[in-house]
């Protein structure tokens, strides 16, 4: 498994299953590529396609099939609000669209099989991407942004490595989806469980679904991923009283578990001898910089561990000094290979080199104890996690301002407070955020207030809202 | 309160919607009854009745009458 990469060379596992789909049918590696094969064969190389995914059988195909054609996807949420939607598509003017069938009805079908269709816009752009340009992510999905992480060949190959190293992911492995494909966090798994040779059982049920359980258990499934809201519901569904025997371990990342939940499932799952290992990334590093190794989960629970291989983490006090001394707050700073190139706001964006040169400023607060793992204590940048999904504030005002309401936004994770003057109605603000979202509304709260509390040049004092308003 | 007036505010309470919504509800029928609204209304259904329901009733959960069907398992009546 030395030097090869989960799109180009995965061949060499032709017989191995690759994909286990929710019919219980095993598709072999050398299946998965000649569908991959096949549908890129319909897509000039360089070019860009938004790739609607879900977890099935054709989307991986799909996505592993534009990479090795080095066609460009943009990997899309399925529940996209089609505003939005419309509005990445005069951003990005993509040439193609790949969707289930019945997604999307506008354009020229070109292709269809297992469920997906190709479909050719009308869009032609000129500008030849970046030969490095591998893959663009969103980094907000629920606002709309135009904003993308463009990612490199060598920033996937890259971080699929180090996790196969430090998660000794063999090709025995059998992890079951629970997070959707367009989500780094997901799409890290199907990356890393590809170059390994495992086999991947793909599903879109939720773990609310009786369906997922029995997927679970019947195929025999040795790890899933979650992030803080799945922790949540594991927890409300007595995960300490589930017999898995097949399980041998699970992961959290997208967002920081309260310690006692850490805590907590450090030691259920130590009882049942599954390795609980808590990680820590962003799009804007492909998907992974830390992990806690498993032995630590108790004694260091809490912690986002270490950096992976390959990468290194330092702080940084306010005046960019690195910091040297342990238990000392300052910003987190990551180098390594899987540092993404940098955001794309359009289609010409996408011809732009690479501007972050290995070195990604976090803007996590952080402190490192005096045995070298880090803890993530604050967040320099405007955003929450809602329910796992990250909404950027200053775009969520934008939103809701140019939608005609007048407010600003701020809270914690998992409940932004959305603070409104005069008249408007909250509800209408809320019906508003959720249609776009797609987001439970619980995750968010309306305001009245008398006015927004501004300083003399006019910006907003955030930190005077909650004080002010509650 | 009665059984029926404390369930159906477990729901009114969880979504956020007026009484007259929740007979025909369904999971994932209303933006509002996903996961994370699921957990919420399980919540608060223990709460009100002060009971602790098991993994496959949580999962089975799936409308408003099987709920009344699940929660006779627990000594509730809902009628």
């Amino acid at each position: 498994m030395n030097n090869i990469n989960f799109f180009d060379d995965i061949g060499v596992y032709s017989d191995n299953i690759a994909i286990i789909t929710e019919d219980g049918e095993q598709i072999s590696y050398r299946t998965l590529l000649n569908a991959a094969d096949e549908i890129a064969s319909f897509i000039p190389a360089r070019k860009v396609v938004f790739l609607v995914c879900r977890n099935t059988f054709q989307s991986v195909a799909a996505y592993i099939g534009f990479l090795r054609k080095r066609v460009i996807p943009v990997l899309i949420s399925p529940d996209i609000n089609k505003s939005l939607l419309s509005d990445l598509l005069e951003s990005y003017r993509p040439g193609y669209i790949c969707c289930p069938d019945g997604w999307n009805e506008d354009g020229e079908q070109i292709y269809q099989k297992n469920g997906y269709v190709l479909i050719r816009t009308g869009y032609d752009v000129s500008v030849g991407p970046n030969p490095q340009l591998a893959l663009l992510l969103t980094t907000s999905g629920s606002t709309g942004s135009p904003k993308l992480v463009r990612q490199s060949y060598v920033n996937i190959e890259s971080n699929a490595a180090s996790i196969v190293d430090y998660l000794k992911i063999t090709a025995d492995e059998r992890p079951i989806t629970t997070l959707p494909m367009h989500y780094t966090y997901g799409l890290s798994i199907i990356n890393s469980h590809l170059l390994a040779g495992a086999s991947i059982i793909l599903t879109d049920a939720t773990l609310l679904e009786k369906k997922f359980w029995q997927l679970l258990k019947s195929l025999n499934a040795t790890s899933f991923g979650g992030v803080p809201y799945t922790y949540e519901m594991l927890r409300k569904l007595r995960f300490e009283r589930m017999e898995l025997p097949s399980l041998r371990y699970i992961t959290q990342a997208g967002g920081k578990l309260p310690k006692e939940m850490c805590s907590f499932f450090a030691s259920v799952c130590s009882e049942k001898n599954i390795k609980f290992i808590v990680m820590y990334g962003q799009t804007e590093a492909t998907a992974r910089m830390s992990y806690l190794p498993w032995e630590f989960a108790e004694s260091k629970a809490g912690s986002i561990g270490i950096a992976i291989p390959g990468g290194k983490f330092s702080l940084i006090d306010e005046n960019g000094k690195v910091i040297e001394e342990s238990d000392t707050i300052g910003e987190l700073v990551y180098q390594g290979k899987n540092v993404t190139l940098g955001y794309a706001l359009n289609y010409q964006d996408l011809a732009k080199g690479d501007e972050n040169n290995g070195v990604l400023y976090t803007g996590d607060i952080a402190q490192r104890d005096s045995d070298g793992f880090y803890y993530i204590v604050g967040r320099k940048k405007r955003f929450l996690k809602i329910f796992g999904n990250r909404v950027n504030l200053d775009e969520m005002e934008s939103m809701l301002n140019k939608a005609g309401f007048t407010c600003v936004c701020a809270g914690s994770d998992d409940n932004m407070k959305i603070y409104v003057t005069g008249g408007q109605k909250a509800d209408e603000v809320k019906a508003f955020v959720v249609d776009r979202t797609h987001l439970n509304p619980a995750g968010f709260t309306v305001k009245q207030i008398g006015e927004i509390p501004r300083n003399e040049a006019g910006k907003v004092l955030y930190s005077k809202l909650e004080g002010l308003y509650g | 309160m009665t059984n029926l007036e404390k369930y159906v505010k477990a729901f009114t309470d969880s979504f956020e919607i007026s009484e007259d919504q929740v007979s025909a509800l369904e999971y994932q029928s209303i933006v509002q009854w996903d996961s994370v609204g699921h957990m919420s209304l399980i919540a608060a259904i223990e709460d009100a009745f002060g009971i602790m329901m098991d993994t496959d009733d949580i999962i089975d959960f799936s409308s408003f009458e099987k709920g009344k069907e699940i929660l006779k398992k627990y000594n509730v009546v809902i009628e």
